[in-house]
């Protein structure tokens, strides 16, 4: 258990509403760990605690050893928080933002330089430096809000949806400063509801409904996923989903991809009653790997479908 | 120490930028004092009145002569009975009538005590309140008159008067030391509450407390700059007032500081315990706003004498701060008084309870 960033049977309610129920996770130095998740997973309450703002109800959170609850304050001098919010002040400069923070840190004037350097180098903000935040754009706020949290060297970031409602060149970029923070050393927890930034974690935790439904490498949570699996391309896709669902053959499942439909389902009598159905509407069947969304809502519905049983 | 001073200049930052907010934090306190000085300060004209002598005697028809002496009233109506005293009043004739009674020369003459009726038309309370004031004033002249001409000692009659100010002390000088305490109550309680719930609200807060500084680092820093825009505001309230309403300081400056600061504090408590139990921006400031500053404006003496008010809000007068605040106020200035025990001990009390609560909340807020 030396890892950087350690959960063990973390539960946290809020009065009588569960919102973590019993998470486990750990983030080795030098490691991108995702929280992947609807809203109301309970990514944000996970993270929390380990920042120090929330007190766990049962449980261990620890950073690099030290316990989140009684160790706050040494938790805190080596761990950086990105909330999910745009968090800085809007009517203060990029450089007046970032003094402030590094004068919460305590950041000795020597390094302080040296950082600050470091940080308008890799975020690209220097000719903004004199620039309210509140007029960056929502790329740059999230460098901006990034630089702040890494102003007095963490050793452990954890981002609360940093890339939420960044466009998608922003996002890209944002992603590749991450990896060269882990490449640096640092241990990283970040959620995100983006299935497709999953790929770009070392781990990843699917969470829903406060618990892990599924977690390891992103390949090995897609390669769990229990069942087969069918696209279906080249047809009316609502006219297709309709006949499916006249068949009504047991045990398929019909999920609505963007331009496809996934068909899970469990043995090659479905798949050929799949095919008969649409037979005719020009649809393309065609065996398919399964991605992380696959492993995500098979195994919510089950998650579900226990809740209700 | 040092994120003390750190958040207490991003505080600062925040104020000058805003200049709109400062504007009205700086300019308030001015329009205020310009406004309550002047208006408050008007002396009545010409106040209509309507005359109903059923004595028709000479000492009555003296009487309503002396009326007119001051300038302040004008006779618009001679009534012949007490039946046209109401309609009068509902056309808005007159604001009040003077009715001497039958035998009222009899009684003078006879030295025994006479009676004389003052009505006064009550919907505007400010003007009746003066109306009946000098309607009063008037008729105690004239019982003084009465009294010296047949050289006895004592008045013919007496007005028991009902005091609702006294008509020696200028407005303006009651008024200042109450805007002082409206002025800190609205600057420290609101402005800091508004800070506070404006930081929760966006989520920097929660940035900041991922930090390594403790809960009164933050509060101590947040407050601070507001505390010094507090202490601009009375200066300027007590300069104009000094200056261009010639309120006297009869007592110490360092009295009047030091009680100012206490009463900072109390404001700056009860602002703290509002964005601490506020769950939004929103209802920080309504609450700041009814909590701190409609009370001080209506029940702390301000401009209704507390005296006056019913016995069940009286207690809650005496729960307020500006109370007691405005009774050290007015003493130190017009009295020159300077130690006020009683008054101290509750402030005081106070400070430390709503401090305590405060700080308490706080504390918990960030669990």
């Amino acid at each position: 258990m030396n890892d950087a960033i350690v959960l063990d049977g973390l539960f946290k309610g809020y009065g009588a509403v569960p919102a973590v129920r019993g998470l486990s996770l750990s983030v080795p130095a030098g490691t991108i760990c995702g929280l992947i998740g609807p809203d109301g997973a309970g990514k944000t309450t996970a993270m929390r605690v380990l920042c120090g703002l929330l007190r766990a109800d049962r449980g261990a959170a620890r950073v690099l050893g030290h316990d989140c609850a009684t160790a706050a304050l040494e938790v805190k001098r080596h761990l950086g928080y990105m909330p999910q919010r745009f968090s800085l002040y809007p009517d203060l400069t990029v450089g007046e933002n970032l003094r402030f923070f590094a004068d919460l840190f305590d950041v000795p004037a020597a390094e302080r330089k040296r950082r600050d350097a470091e940080l308008m180098a890799f975020s690209r903000l220097e000719p903004f430096r004199g620039r309210r935040a509140g007029q960056l754009s929502g790329g740059m706020k999230q460098k901006l809000a990034l630089s702040c949290t890494l102003i007095h060297t963490p050793a452990v970031l954890i981002l609360d949806e940093p890339t939420t409602g960044v466009d998608p060149v922003s996002r890209r970029e944002f992603w590749r400063i991450l990896r060269e923070l882990a490449g640096n050393g640092l241990a990283l927890l970040v959620s995100t509801p983006y299935m497709d930034e999953a790929a770009l974690c070392d781990d990843i935790v699917l969470m829903h409904a406060g618990r892990a439904l599924a977690q390891g490498t992103p390949a090995a949570v897609a390669a769990s996923f229990p069942r087969r699996l069918l696209e279906v391309t080249g047809a009316d896709l609502i006219e297709a989903g309709r006949r499916l669902r006249e068949a009504s053959i047991v045990g398929l499942d019909v999920q609505r991809y963007g331009d496809c439909l996934h068909l899970v389902h469990d043995d090659q009598a479905q798949a050929d009653a799949a095919a008969r159905a649409l037979a005719g509407t020009g649809a393309v069947l065609a065996p398919l790997a399964a991605g992380i969304e696959d492993v995500f809502v098979e195994m919510m519905s089950r998650a579900d479908a226990e809740v209700a049983m | 120490m040092k994120r003390v001073r750190a958040l207490a200049a991003k505080e600062l930052l925040h104020i000058l930028r805003d200049r709109r907010s400062l504007a009205v934090a700086v300019l308030m306190p001015v329009v205020m004092v310009a406004l309550y000085g002047a208006v408050i300060d008007m002396e009545m004209h010409d106040l209509p009145v309507a005359v109903l002598d059923q004595d028709h005697s000479d000492n009555s028809r003296e009487l309503v002569r002396s009326l007119g002496a001051g300038g302040f009233i004008v006779e618009t109506a001679r009534l012949e009975q007490a039946a046209q005293v109401e309609p009068g009043f509902r056309r808005g004739a007159f604001m009040a009538a003077l009715v001497i009674p039958r035998g009222y020369s009899r009684s003078v003459a006879d030295g025994e005590p006479a009676t004389v009726q003052v009505l006064v038309d009550g919907s505007d309370a400010a003007t009746a309140a003066m109306a009946a004031n000098y309607l009063q004033a008037v008729v105690q002249r004239e019982a003084r008159r009465i009294a010296a001409g047949s050289g006895g000692g004592a008045p013919a009659f007496t007005v028991r008067p009902r005091v609702w100010f006294n008509p020696e002390l200028r407005s303006a000088h009651f008024v200042v030391p109450g805007l002082v305490a409206l002025v800190l109550m609205m600057i420290c309680a609101i402005l800091t509450s508004i800070a506070i719930a404006r930081e929760k609200e966006t989520g920097t807060l929660e940035q900041i407390l991922t930090t390594p500084i403790r809960p009164a680092e933050v509060i101590a820093g947040k407050v601070l700059p507001y505390v010094g825009l507090g202490a601009l505001d009375a200066a300027l309230i007590l300069a104009i007032g000094r200056f261009a309403f010639h309120v006297p300081m009869n007592g110490s400056w360092f009295a009047l500081a030091a009680y100012c600061l206490l009463f900072i504090v109390i404001a700056l408590g009860a602002g703290l315990l509002i964005s601490a139990k506020s769950p939004s921006l929103r209802v920080a400031m309504m609450a700041a706003v009814t909590v701190t500053m409609l009370p001080t404006m209506i029940l702390s003496g301000f401009m209704f004498p507390v005296s006056s008010m019913p016995a069940p809000l009286q207690v809650l007068c005496r729960l307020l701060p500006a109370t007691h605040f405005l009774v050290v106020l007015r003493g130190v200035m017009l009295r020159g008084v300077n130690w006020f025990p009683h008054e101290t001990a509750i402030l005081a009390v106070q400070a430390v309870v709503l401090l305590v609560l405060a700080i308490r909340s706080f504390r918990l807020r960030l669990e």
